[in-house]
């Protein structure tokens, strides 16, 4: 079999028993690589020269004294938006585009300590804002179960590369569901962390109250090890949460959800949702009861508003967030400009694309004098109202399932002229974020044009455990998961 | 609530970005359109709710006062736009009296 084809467990096993050397994976996947990257497009930069001397270093380190960490050797892609030493991170924007990190993000550094190897860095709608890719400077990626969809975003080149098979996982980010929305589209596993679960230091803040790095992944059991990889306290992130990690794999083992109660929100299932969608989702709540689960009816009434919470919550915080684009100590700067005021001004027209401008300005907007109470400070209050609901829907339940996405992947150019279209299609996501929650996305069918189905399952804070091992009791019991797609 | 062209050129004043003609236009419609639908949030009663700033309830972090590794002055000028030996270049903003 291919090296291409196992998943991250499957490969780290063979790897540790010395049946594979680290230069075969690599080499492997940039054969891979070279054959679907030209369609598929999920890369802003290979790394491939790094990744062959790193494979090499540790081969011949191998070979002396063979001792291996749980991820030597793991051929990982990384979200552009992840700070890499050495290696530019340029968050889809031409505003980055030769900005070369001189640190790595914590989570970087976690997964060099175990010497993972990295294969490069995923596209993204710039600066993570989008829900397709459209929105990177460098043209969008492509869904590689349909070359005219997108793959989902903003983390749609690290779903597409996992998808296609570029790399055996990799790491997105989630500020609305931009890690589960691209795997739901893409057919893979996307999970977003509580917030505070995984350190924040070093991915590039767009809103820093809601933003969290997570795994996209072949299957659960991936999703497991590599959030076991990258969880746990930072003392270079404030809001990072100092509690232990617990054995992620451990919580797999369990293979029932006898005693587990699910919660199946209505507002999830109302207008707009696509058929195929609502059937497939309906048919694996059904396998959730097979499976023993009790299942609940219950209501999240305030999740109407999250669209509007998050729009307000999000670009305030962005706004403020990328103040520090101005052209003075690293980024691009715009050429002949007169001032000091008409370089700041002149650098960000010229640096930032269109969706950024949008949120820079409707942040801008709803923190400034006259409007902040209005619809700033609003916002923040029914964010409460959310969070309550959810507050009260888990002293019900142990666990929320939903779709990911009301519809599966949509063509490119589809909405990328209406942004409110683009931002409602995040319905499904967004209120776990404005609450912290964890959630994952995984495959749960396919629509009748062959495009992959997400369900989502939501979980309490810090209750990852909970949601894989559901997430793992349905894979198992299904075949979804081991579909893939023909690239053409 | 009604966005106005010169709505938008102020706030943009704000953020310190330059906008087109045609942006200004564009951002107009687009941001009435999208405060339209956040204008929706008017119908939440949010009377006596605290607002959520973050959900962690984190309150002050503190940390000794320590020496630690930082960044070399040449890693940190390393992506600099335009430097001068171990400075940043920006336009001059004092004026010569």
């Amino acid at each position: 079999m291919s090296l291409h084809k196992l998943t991250l467990c499957e490969l780290q096993k063979q790897f540790q028993a010395g049946e594979v050397t680290a230069t075969e994976i690599v080499r492997a996947y940039f054969l891979r690589i070279g054959h679907v990257e030209p369609k598929v497009k999920a890369f802003v930069t290979q790394a491939k020269e790094s990744a062959f001397m790193e494979a090499e270093v540790l081969d011949r380190k191998l070979k002396g004294w063979r001792k291996t960490l749980p991820l030597t050797g793991m051929p990982l892609a990384i979200k552009d938006n992840i700070c890499t030493e050495g290696i530019s991170t340029t968050c889809s924007s031409r505003m980055l585009q030769n900005f070369v990190p001189p640190h790595d993000a914590t989570v970087i550094a976690k997964l060099r300590a175990q010497e993972y190897i990295l294969l490069g860095k995923t596209n993204l709608d710039e600066f993570a804002m989008g829900s397709s890719t459209e929105n990177s400077a460098f043209g969008p990626s492509r869904n590689p179960w349909n070359l005219h969809c997108v793959p989902g975003g903003s983390s749609g080149g690290s779903a597409a590369a996992v998808a296609a098979e570029e790399c055996v996982a990799a790491l997105g980010s989630d500020t609305g569901g931009s890690i589960r929305q691209p795997a739901a589209f893409c057919g893979v596993v996307g999970l977003k962390p509580t917030y505070g679960r995984v350190s924040r230091y070093g991915l590039v803040a767009f809103a820093s109250s809601l933003d969290q790095i997570g795994p996209i992944t072949r299957d659960v059991s991936d999703s497991a090890f590599l959030l076991q990889a990258i969880a746990g306290h930072d003392p270079m992130d404030s809001t990072s949460v100092d509690r232990p990690v617990p054995d992620y794999m451990k919580a797999l083992q369990k293979r029932d959800l006898k005693t587990v109660k699910v919660g199946v929100p209505v507002e999830f299932f109302a207008e707009g949702l696509d058929l195929d969608v609502e059937q497939s989702v309906r048919a694996a709540i059904g396998e959730l009861k097979q499976l023993g689960a009790e299942i609940k009816e219950i209501r999240l009434p305030r999740t109407d508003a999250a669209v509007a919470v998050y729009y307000v919550i999000a670009t305030a915080e962005a706004s403020s967030n990328l103040a520090r684009f101005d052209g003075v100590k690293f980024g691009f700067r715009a050429k002949e400009t007169k001032d000091l005021l008409d370089l700041y001004m002149k650098t960000r027209q010229e640096g930032f694309g269109p969706e950024v401008k949008r949120r820079i300005m409707l942040g801008t907007y709803v923190l400034s004098a006259g409007y902040y109470d209005a619809y700033y400070g609003k916002a923040q209050a029914v964010r409460t109202l959310v969070c309550q609901d959810f507050d009260a829907a888990f002293k019900e339940v142990d666990l929320i399932v939903t779709p990911a996405t009301p519809t599966p992947a949509f063509k490119l150019g589809e909405k990328s002229e209406d942004p409110l279209q683009m931002y409602l299609s995040d319905i499904f996501t967004i209120s776990v974020n404005l609450a912290g929650l964890p959630a994952i996305a995984l495959p749960c069918g396919f629509s009748k044009e062959g495009l992959p189905i997400g369900l989502q399952l939501i979980g309490r804070a810090f209750e990852e455990e909970t949601i894989l091992r559901a997430a793992h009791a349905y894979e198992q019991s299904t075949q979804w998961h081991l579909k893939k797609p023909t690239i053409r | 609530m009604e966005i106005t062209q010169q709505d938008v050129e102020k706030v943009a004043q704000l953020a310190r970005l330059a906008v087109s003609a045609a942006e200004k236009e564009t951002f107009a419609k687009q941001l009435t359109q999208i405060l339209g639908h956040v204008d929706t949030l008017s119908q939440y009663d949010t009377t006596g709710i605290e607002p959520t700033a973050t959900v962690m309830g984190h309150v002050n972090v503190f940390r000794e006062d320590l020496v630690r590794p930082s960044l070399s002055s040449e890693k940190a000028l390393a992506n600099a736009p335009e430097r001068e030996v171990d400075g940043f270049v920006v336009p001059k903003i004092l004026e010569e009296r």
